[in-house]
């Protein structure tokens, strides 16, 4: 492609089915050569912002952009974006090659022929050209369904929950594989998925969602350590909750919060009033668990392998789960002990 | 099974199907009179091959057959594609019932009202009129069958067709249909052998010259019922048999997938 690639732009995108709002003002600006993973549960309107960006659905309101061509009202045979389908979508009635081959036009059929070798190459099933697809394994089907649609050399790829159908080996394999993929041809992906480690994974930024609007965007390890809401914390991974007030100590983003156990130290998400209700957020693997903070009782402890999972009770019964590293001794249940967080790792989000 | 459940299938298969094989039974019969058994004999096959309004009924009923299974499945496989993939449009109900209403209603009052149609366009009955008569009540059928097998089409795949750059005809042609194919067949089979049994529409819409099998049979049996007839609805039903059962085949098949 001689052009630069394009950036994708969403502008107040929206999408109603008779009175359901399935995607609510979208806006989001895509990097040319970057993954995005939309990421959240069944239902949240992330399929459906996919299939508006493929042109299988007509936006209620707002544009979508790519580079300087409007999308917005072409047939999705006529947008330089592809898609790949939860389902594979592979024909039955062609083989793979065929299937392959189905969008390559007015290239000639040597020129054909070398661009299905080389994307059965890309996907490592050299010698599977005359297959049919119900003689193929899940992960097979899937490659080919990624190779078909990249053989057009979209400018923008989108993939609706790529490994939903994988056994958990196979899916790990196949990220990877994915990653690698993209990372070679540098074709902006754009995947959704409802597994907060596939998105974590695979992704460049992630855009979370929630009932129709994109909540929060940004980097995994931002998202994960910054979330901007109880509902973007809980979403990417367990996370203790302890209610609260904000209070009036302290400096920047460096805050206390009065709580029934005393004052908790975070660093506070966004602009909220003295006096807010908030809620102080703390993953597991961050509580520390030693003779300093808050007293607890240790309710029980599970070996995993890797590290321990114990639950805790603090003197209100409220429980805390700590997550620590196995090589620890493992606390024996009913022992006290005190818990503390770090300041760097409190999170202290609106309620 | 139970003994019971057993003898009730028994009973109820009896009564389905011993008319049929009584028929079949004294086609082979060497005695002209039907109902005393003279020993074996196929003179009445032979007999039936020098029957010349018959075979001409017989060849009549063939082209009704295969010229309106043509059109039911084109115009049935038209309707299926509207009901199935057209999911909202004004008069979506009506339009159902309309393609559908044919199924359900007497066989009298579609002939009836297709002769007044034809009288009053001024159109002369002959095999023509017949063949718009079947086509009109097949279409339905038709509609029935490849419907069922489009709902269970996955709609994905017309979707990535059209995100690989085909048009919508594209993707009827290169997807769609050759998807459908074992329901069209099985519907064009339905919609023959409808034809080809039909003797109540035909008898309003027929004309001179394009008296079909069951109305030749039918006249013939007014007079006496001889082992001839037996012979012609043996091969009939023999027709008609094998298209139900590659149809059925042809249906069981593709719901395997």
């Amino acid at each position: 492609m001689s052009s630069p690639p394009p950036r994708l732009v969403l502008d107040g995108l929206t999408k109603d089915f008779g009175h359901d709002r399935a995607v609510d003002d979208v806006t989001l600006t895509l990097e040319p050569g970057e993954f995005f993973c939309l990421l959240g549960p069944s239902g949240c309107g992330k399929s459906t912002l996919l299939r508006l960006i493929a042109g299988f659905e007509r936006p209620s309101a707002g544009r979508i952009q790519l580079g300087d061509q409007d999308l917005s009202g072409l047939p999705p045979h006529r947008r330089p974006v592809n898609m790949m389908f939860q389902s594979y979508a592979l024909f039955p009635h062609m083989s793979v090659a065929d299937n392959i081959a189905y969008g390559l036009k007015g290239i000639g059929k040597a020129a054909v022929a070398a661009r299905v070798a080389d994307l059965l190459r890309l996907v490592r099933l050299e010698g599977f050209g005359g297959r049919r697809p119900e003689t193929l394994s899940g992960g097979q089907r899937q490659r080919v369904a990624l190779a078909r649609a990249l053989a057009r050399e979209p400018k923008l790829l989108l993939l609706d929950e790529p490994l939903g159908a994988l056994d958990r080996g196979l899916r790990e394999e196949t990220q990877g594989e994915l990653r690698a993929v993209q990372r070679r041809l540098g074709t902006a992906f754009v995947v959704v998925t409802h597994d907060p480690e596939e998105a974590m994974m695979l992704a460049d930024r992630i855009g979370v969602m929630e009932a129709g609007r994109l909540v929060q965007i940004g980097p995994p390890a931002e998202l994960y350590r910054r979330p901007a809401n109880r509902y973007v914390a809980g979403l990417l991974g367990d996370v203790n909750l302890i209610p609260g007030r904000l209070g009036p100590h302290g400096s920047g983003d460096d805050r206390f919060v009065e709580t029934a156990h005393g004052p908790i130290q975070g660093i506070v998400a966004a602009s909220l009033a003295k006096g807010a209700a908030v809620v102080v957020a703390v993953r597991p693997e961050d509580l520390v668990l030693g003779a300093e903070g808050l007293p607890v009782t240790v309710t029980e402890t599970t070996f995993l392998g890797d590290r321990l999972r114990s639950t805790l009770r603090l003197p209100d019964g409220s429980p805390l789960r700590a997550s620590t590293r196995s090589t620890n001794a493992p606390i024996p249940s009913g022992s006290e002990t005190h818990v503390s967080f770090a300041v760097k790792a409190t999170m202290i989000l609106p309620a | 099974m139970t003994w019971v459940t057993r003898t009730a299938l028994m009973a109820g298969l009896i009564f389905l199907y011993a008319p049929i094989l009584v028929l079949i039974g004294y086609s082979f019969n060497a005695s002209p009179l039907v109902t005393v058994w003279g020993g074996f004999s196929t003179r009445w096959y032979v007999e039936l091959l020098s029957d010349a309004p018959l075979l001409a009924s017989a060849w009549v009923s063939l082209k009704v057959a295969v010229l309106a299974s043509l059109i039911a499945t084109l115009l049935g496989t038209l309707a299926a594609l509207v009901l199935e993939r057209q999911r909202r449009f004004r008069g979506r109900a009506l339009f159902t019932g309309l393609v559908l209403g044919p199924i359900v209603m007497p066989e009298v009052m579609i002939g009836l009202s297709l002769l007044l149609m034809f009288i009053g366009i001024g159109l002369d009955r002959s095999l023509l009129t017949i063949v718009i008569a079947h086509a009109t009540f097949c279409t339905g059928f038709v509609a029935v069958v490849v419907a069922a097998r489009l709902r269970g089409l996955d709609r994905s795949l017309e979707e990535a067709a059209a995100d690989l750059g085909a048009g919508p005809m594209q993707v009827l042609m290169t997807i769609t249909l050759p998807l459908l194919a074992p329901a069209l067949v099985a519907g064009a089979l339905l919609a023959f052998t409808l034809s080809l049994d039909d003797l109540v529409i035909a008898s309003f819409v027929s004309g001179p010259g394009s008296t079909t099998l069951p109305m030749r049979l039918y006249s013939r049996v007014r007079l006496g019922v001889n082992p001839e007839i037996n012979a012609a609805s043996t091969m009939l039903v023999g027709l008609v048999s094998a298209a139900v059962l590659v149809a059925s085949w042809l249906t069981a098949r593709q719901e395997n997938r």
